[in-house]
Formats: structure tokens, sequence, C-alpha cells
């Protein structure tokens, strides 16, 4: 490790790295907007949707067996309990926002916040002008 | 010398396979998949600043196809070996360049192996949008790079050292 390097690349590498993040982080915050519709995926594939409005509990079933308890309520989603053997999904927390998602990598499931039922943004997002 | 080769190489994927299974058992510290510190990257930049590429990219290669043989699934692969491999791919391309020092290298390549992990949770997960754990595991794909920069540094000038004074260096 010879000392020729300039501590000027090196801190532009890093604010690069910095400005990119903070760019998909505050694109992000600056798009989110409440969700409709929450849709579970088991191994890939869309098995339920359900309005984010309705108060619901729904028993999902891993890729190869096993059980995440969907909870939605107050226009929130989360997963409750769970038999995966982390159990991150249950500690991933509440989700509302139009594209936030509850992931269990054991059993291959996906929660999903989405705009609308079509796939369509929903209200001012479609309004152009 | 060839043996002597062979040996550290040996050791090193060793090395890498214990830190892989002894990250595995601590318990996640945030509730996001993804947000580790990869202890094992310590010693893919090791590998990198004392021994070159080839041995980096093969140490890590052979690390994450036994780790998943070990104790891991076939998912578990897919997604460490899209993590690990793009991670070393990047940092052997910025230190080619020989502009950057060893902790902004390890910080790219941190960012680097969590980007590779959301590819490959799009592609198995046939989930297109993960644009929110992205955006949290970019930073902290930032930070764990940092500290492990940090220590690769720090044992890289030590080995530095020991090696200097004809002892049993890499």
């Amino acid at each position: 490790m010879r000392k020729n390097k300039s501590v000027k690349a090196d801190l532009l590498l890093v604010a690069v790295l910095i400005l990119v993040g903070i760019a998909i982080g505050g694109a992000l915050l600056l798009t989110r907007h409440t969700g409709v519709v929450v849709t579970v995926s088991v191994d890939g594939r869309v098995v339920e949707r359900f309005p984010l409005t309705e108060n619901r509990r729904y028993e999902i079933t891993g890729a190869e067996g096993g059980y995440n308890r969907l909870v939605i309520e107050d226009g929130q989603a989360w997963i409750q309990e769970a038999d995966c053997p982390d159990a991150l999904c249950v500690h991933m927390g509440k989700i509302r926002y139009a594209g936030q998602s509850v992931v269990c990598l054991p059993h291959r499931v996906v929660v999903r916040i989405e705009d609308s039922p079509d796939g369509m943004p929903d209200g001012v997002d479609a309004v152009t002008g | 010398m060839k043996t002597k080769k062979i040996a550290l190489y040996g050791l090193l994927t060793a090395v890498a396979l214990l830190l892989s299974y002894l990250e595995a058992q601590l318990p996640a510290f945030v509730a996001i998949p993804g947000i580790k510190l990869g202890l094992t990257n310590l010693v893919v930049l090791v590998a990198l600043y004392r021994m070159g590429s080839g041995a980096a990219l093969g140490i890590n290669a052979v690390r994450i196809l036994l780790a998943a043989l070990l104790f891991g699934s076939g998912a578990s692969l897919a997604f460490s070996a899209a993590g690990g491999i793009l991670s070393t791919l990047v940092m052997i391309g910025l230190k080619k360049t020989g502009r950057f020092r060893v902790i902004p290298v390890s910080i790219a390549g941190g960012v680097a192996h969590n980007v590779g992990q959301i590819l490959a949770a799009m592609v198995l997960l046939g989930n297109e949008k993960l644009a929110w754990t992205l955006a949290v595991l970019w930073f902290s794909g930032m930070i764990a790079g940092a500290v492990i920069g940090l220590l690769g540094g720090l044992l890289c000038r030590r080995l530095q050292a020991i090696a200097d004074r004809g002892g049993p260096g890499a």
C-alpha cells in the first residue's frame, strides 16, 4: 500500500456512493404514498390480494409448508406470527406505503403494498398537466 | 513455496467459512434481512491485497459453495453468490485502478454485495420492486464496508510487518 494515492479520489468515490444512496432514498420518500392493495406472493406467484382498508387476519402457507400470519388493520399490514426459523418477517414491522414489502425468505413469501388492483397508479399520479 | 501457497489458500478459506458460520449464528440485530457486517469480507479483502485478485475470487467462491452445502440452501447459495461475487469483482476492479485506499474499496464492495443480493431477490422472489430495501441496504453496506475496510487495512499492515521481519506472513 504505497502512499501515492490521493485522498481526493477516495473522498470522491465515497461521496458518489453517499449521493447515489441519498438519491435512491430521496426519490422513494418524495414519491411515497399510501397503497391500496396488499398482495401476498408465495414462490413468486401472487396468491391473494386484499384491500388495505379492510381489517383482516390471514394465514399464509409457505412454499414448503409453514405459516405466516398476516394482519391488516387500520390501513397497515404486518406479519404477526410465523414459524420460520428467523422470524425476520415478524420484526420487519408494519407497512402502508405503495412498494413496501415484508419478506419471509425461508417460506418464500412476499407481502407487498401496491397502488391499486389493476396496477395503475392511483389518484394524483395519473393526472398530468 | 507452492505447498505454502496451497496451505495458505486452504487456511484462509477455512477462516472465511468459519466467519460465515459465526455470522449466521448471530441474531439479526436489525429487522431487515441483509443488514449484516459481512465478517467474511475481511478475509476476501486481506486475500485481495496480500495475494491478488485470483486468490480473493477463488477463496470467496469456494467459501460460498461450502457454506451453502454445509449450512445453507439453494436459495441462500444464490443470494450469497450474487452478493459475494459482485462485491469481489467490484473490489478487484477498483483496486486495479490503483487510485483508491482499502477503506473506500471495501465500502464500494459492501454496497455491491447488497446490490447483488437485491438483484438475486428480484429474480428469485419475482419481486421487482425492492427499492425500499435497496435504499436501506445501500447505506448499511457502506457502513459495514467501512468497518471491514478499517479492520482489513490494519490487518494488511500487520501482516506486512510480519512478512518484513521474515515471519510467516502471506
